[in-house]
Parts: C-alpha cells; structure tokens; sequence
C-alpha cells in the first residue's frame, strides 16, 4: 500500500491530541515536577516549608490526580488551578473520562480523586463501594434545553416531561408550541446526568427509543446537536447553559415553573439537581486531603463554585 | 615497501569463534521486533476473546443474546442484545463503499491510464493529504455542515423538487439529518484514499505489454479498461474494497458525531442508527470494570474483532487465487 506509514503517522498524531485535549494539568511552577519525589506527608510540614500561600490555604506539596465525571471536570479544574497558583510544588492533575472511569480508578487506586454524578453504591460492587469515602463538594443543576425555533414554550411540568420523553406526545403543539415534530436527545444510558434525570423527573419512566431519538456523548455534543436540530430537546449542565457562547443558541426551560438557578437548587425547589461527590479510597491524606479541604474553603464554595454554576455546600 | 613475508596466526579449523561471531546481533535485533509484534498481536486477540466471552461465561447470558434486537441494560433483567449495532456497522459501512467504490475505481484508473503528469502531481499529494486529516475533522464538517445541510436544505430547496427523491423526504422520520445516510457520507469520504491507492496500486501493476498488445489490435482506450485492465486487476481491486470495508467498520469517532447513536433495528436511510464502534465509544468511560454492561461492549469488540480478522483472511484468499491464476 501506498500510503500505510503515513495512516499510521496520523492516528498517533490524533491519539496524541486525544490525550492531550482529556487531561490538563494546574502546575504552579517549572520545579512542581521535582517536588512530586518529596511529596510531604505532613501537612504541618509542608505549611512551613511554603510562606508565601495564603494564609487560608493549607499547603501541602506533590502531585495527585483526579478522574471522571465530565459534569465536575470545568468545577475542579478551576480549582487545581487555584489551588497550585496558592501552593507553589502542588500539582493536581484533572481527568475526565465519565463517572463510572472515575469510580473504578479511585476503587482500584489509580487515581487519588474520583468524580461521580450518582453514588459509588449503584455502580460499583459493594464490597468496592464500602471502601470508598464520599465528599460532598457542591450541588449541580441541569436544565431542560431546547432548540429556540420551538417558541412560546418556557416551562415544562414533569407530566409534560414525562410525556415527551417516554414518547407519548410527538409535536411540540401538544404542550403548548409550534407545529413541530419533537426530537429528543439523549446521553447515553451509561452517563450520569442521563441516570440522574430519569430518576429525579421521569420517574424511571420507560424512555422513548427508535425514531426521532439521537444520542449524543457529552454536554458540548449535546449542545451542538441541540442548536443545529429543528424541534430538539435535551438536558445539559448549568455550567455549559450558562456559557455565555451557548446561552444565545439555546433556549432553557422552567421544571414545574421554577427557574432553573443556582439558588433554586440552593433552596432545593428546583429537583433537577443532585450532589457532587469526589470519593476517595480510604481516609484521604496529604495532598488529597489538603485539597479536599481547599474545595470546602471560602475561594472554592464562595467564588469558583457560582462562577462556574454549581452551588456551593458549605456556609460562608 | 614493507617486507612482503605475512604471519598467518595459527588458527584450528575448529577453534571456538567469539561469542559475538557466533550471535549474529542484526538478526537477532529484527527477530526480536518480529517476535514482539507477534507477541502484541496474539496478547491482544487473547485479551479481547478472553473479555469478549465474560458476557456468557461470567454473567450467564446465551450466545443467543447478541442476534437479540433489544439493547436495554438498565432494564430490571437487563438486554444486552447487540443485533442492531452489528447491523448498523453492516448497513453504514455497505452504504460508504457503494458511494465510495464507484468514486474511488474511477479515480485510480484517471490515476493511471488517463492523468497526464501534471495533473498525478495534484492528484496524489491531495489524496496524501486526505489521509492524514484525522478522523474528528471529518465527524465535525459532518456535524456543523452536512446534518444541517441533510436536514435543511437539501429537503427543503433541492429534493422536494426532484421526482422520487422528493417522496423520500418528505416520509415521517426524516428530520434530523442525523441519520445512516449522513455517516454513510462521511465514511464515503474516509475510505476513499484506502480504496484509490490499492486499485492504482493494482491498475499499475498490469504488465504494459497487455496494454500496447491491446491498442495495437485497433480497441479504444475504453475497450482496453473495460476488456482488459479491470478482469485483470479485479483481484487487487476487491482486495481494495475489503480493506475500505475494513477501515469504514472500524471508525468511530466521524461516524458517532453524525448517525444519531439510536440503537434501533436501521429502517430507512434517512432514519438515526448506530454502530458497534460507536456505542462502545458512548460508554465505555462509563460504565465499570467487571460489570456485565463493560462486558457486553467487550462483546462488541470481538465482534469487531472477528470482522477485521474475516477481511484479512478474505484479502489473503483473494489474492492467493490471483497469485495462483
């Protein structure tokens, strides 16, 4: 064949980016990497050995890494990155890779973190499950999307949703819009925020397949799909709803006419929303514990978490 | 000039040669990149046989479960039937070579009976860049220029004025544009560089005598492609066509971005099916090392597995028969 090393000299190259666009790294500094040989496991140590933290932060040096949920990744990225730019020698690694790869690395010990939209004890085996310890870092919302050519349409109640998901009513004139055939689009029955919807709006409802239902892989998949789809409907995180790049192109709607807002979650009258549990394996310690304790300080829960839509869990 | 006298050091015919005369570290060396290539390749088949059967061995479901057409492993008895990724692979892949294959022969015969020079200098480099454009560039034209343009336009401005195509789009159903059709486009796209080079390959490699025998008798250049270059090459021509076969089955990620991912028993073209590759792609991050779920898309590997296997084994048949011809 002609042309079978330059085939091969491409998938690398793709694999290479593949890798490169799933893991990111917040380093606060070239010598970070060195520092990972002398992570300290003291924290007391490592506070005295770093004067120029804030002095809120406890600082601790070496390297960790986290993995899974894609819904978390933008919350603990922002808050890596804080914490090296506080903790000159921390390096935290976030990974995305869904909440099932989160839970069975963290179970297996590849990775320090592991993120999940849903518990530990309805993925993995008990006995798995029984060793991971949870922490609650923040509340996340998702809200119902639409396509904005289906107008006049801005709150669906949960029998409506129950309806149009289970594929009961097929044209959005049957709650209240245009003439238009109604396409749904799913994530994929593994994902998190599709377990978390079905559970919390629908019910366990059996949901529609065949047709006019699309799957789609992520929240930026969904996205896109949504926008480019004539009558389509779908759920996303708030995080991505409220990217100011997203927002113009989608159109959310009220559940039971309550807002989709981070104080309604806050206050618990919007549902749709569920906790963000990081687990670690055993009682964290070290770094992991430092920056456990960093997201539940006041820069994480009081600044990053509304920046980034999440609701924060702990009182400022 | 020096004294002419040599010394021969006295040496037994049977005197034990170093130990490195006796290795011969060169062979040694490519034997080794052999051998460890062997060793991946049979590590792998095992490995993805061994995951592949945990679905019948460990979780109790028959063999009979994968030709079950219902996909639902959420289910309080969870279905792990495969059927409709099998045959969405079948039915994309099968819709890429028919648009493909045409292209693709036709291109390869330009390439080498028809093209003047100048033009296989364009030609060649153009398709060595089709090739190294990876796989998402093409899945993310398809999802921000084709979908809409499937779901839009052309329904709306170019088919409902054309006779029959017209009646296709306006069925129920057709609305998306994420369908069967649009990843059987892209893939289209993404084979024809494989299916080209090893038709030119084969055109080239019929002997020139055939050819001028050929014109010397009075046939046209038309004659000889129909009459003589094609039953000649056929051999190499389908050999083409299986590794596009090959290539198209095995993409995922183009192919996911735009065929809906809805794993429904494919009905019509215009209707959203989905792949083994892309439904493995879907879920692998998330679901669990072990449970009978991972285990099923391990399933779908070997299914893949034993596809890819049957093209190698079907290339090494058809050429044999060529060899033995």
């Amino acid at each position: 064949m002609l042309n079978g090393t330059r085939r091969f000299g491409a998938l690398a190259i793709a694999a290479a980016m593949v890798v490169g666009a799933c893991s990111s790294t917040a380093t606060a500094s070239p010598a970070a990497t060195d520092a990972m040989a002398a992570a300290t496991p003291s924290a007391a140590d490592a506070m005295a050995s770093t004067p120029a933290a804030a002095p809120t932060t406890n600082c601790v040096t070496g390297s960790i890494t986290t993995a899974g949920s894609t819904a978390l990744q933008p919350l603990i990225q922002d808050a890596a990155t804080a914490y090296a730019a506080a903790c000159p020698g921390a390096t935290v690694t976030v990974n995305g890779g869904g909440s099932g790869t989160g839970l069975s690395q963290v179970a297996a010990g590849s990775v320090n973190i592991g993120a999940s939209d849903v518990l530990a004890a309805s993925k993995l085996q008990a006995a798995d499950a029984a060793k991971l310890v949870d922490h609650v870092v923040c509340r996340q919302g998702w809200i119902v999307v639409t396509n904005p050519d289906v107008t006049g349409v801005t709150n669906l109640t949960t029998q409506q949703n129950i309806d149009i998901w289970t594929g009961k009513d097929t044209n959005w004139n049957q709650v209240g819009g245009p003439d238009l055939p109604i396409v749904l689009i799913f994530r994929p029955q593994s994902s998190g925020t599709r377990a978390t919807f079905l559970k919390l709006v629908l019910g366990g409802a059996k949901e529609a397949t065949g047709g006019q239902t699309l799957t789609e892989d992520s929240n930026g998949a969904v996205t896109t799909a949504v926008t480019k789809t004539n009558g389509a409907v779908s759920v996303i995180g708030f995080s991505y709803y409220n990217d100011p790049a997203n927002k113009s192109l989608l159109n959310g709607l009220q559940l039971d006419g309550v807002d989709a807002t981070i104080a309604n979650v806050g206050n618990s009258s919007y549902k749709l929303s569920a906790d963000g549990n990081l687990y670690t394996n055993g009682t964290a310690s070290g770094l992991t514990a430092a920056f456990l304790d960093f997201m539940m300080g006041s820069q994480v829960q009081g600044t990053i978490i509304p920046k980034d839509s999440y609701g924060p869990v702990a009182a400022q | 000039m020096a004294q002419m006298t040599t010394t021969y050091e006295k040496v037994s015919l049977r005197a034990k040669r170093r130990w490195q005369d006796r290795i011969d570290i060169p062979q040694v060396v490519v034997f080794m990149a052999a051998a460890s290539m062997i060793a991946i390749v049979a590590l792998l088949l095992l490995f993805i046989f061994w995951q592949g059967i945990q679905l019948f061995v460990k979780d109790g479901q028959s063999i009979g479960t994968i030709f079950d057409s219902t996909w639902n492993p959420l289910a309080d008895t969870p279905e792990y039937g495969i059927l409709p990724f099998i045959l969405g692979t079948l039915v994309v892949t099968v819709g890429a070579l028919a648009i493909s294959t045409p292209l693709s022969v036709g291109l390869a015969l330009f390439l080498s009976e028809v093209a003047p020079n100048w033009a296989k200098s364009i030609v060649q480099p153009a398709l060595e860049i089709f090739v190294g454009i990876p796989s998402v560039v093409w899945g993310w034209l398809g999802i921000t220029v084709l979908v809409p343009w499937l779901s839009d336009t052309f329904p709306k401005k170019i088919a409902l004025t054309l006779p029959i195509v017209g009646q296709v789009f306006s069925m129920p159903g057709f609305l998306t544009g994420f369908s069967w059709l649009a990843g059987s486009l892209v893939l289209s796209i993404m084979v024809l560089p494989t299916i080209t080079s090893v038709s030119y390959d084969a055109f080239r490699a019929v002997p020139q005598e055939l050819r001028t025998g050929s014109l010397a008798l009075g046939t046209t250049r038309w004659q000889t492609i129909r009459h003589l270059l094609i039953p000649a090459a056929l051999s190499g021509v389908l050999t083409a066509v299986v590794l596009g076969m090959t290539r198209a089955a095995g993409e995922a990620l183009a192919v996911q971005m735009v065929i809906g991912n809805s794993p429904t028993l494919p009905a019509a073209i215009t209707q959203p099916v989905t792949t083994l590759t892309s439904q493995i792609t879907l879920d692998m991050g998330n679901t669990v090392f072990g449970e009978p779920w991972q285990d099923a898309l391990w399933t779908m590997s070997l299914v893949l597995l034993i596809i890819s296997v049957t093209s190698v084994v079907l290339v090494r048949v058809i050429n044999k028969r060529r060899l033995g011809a």
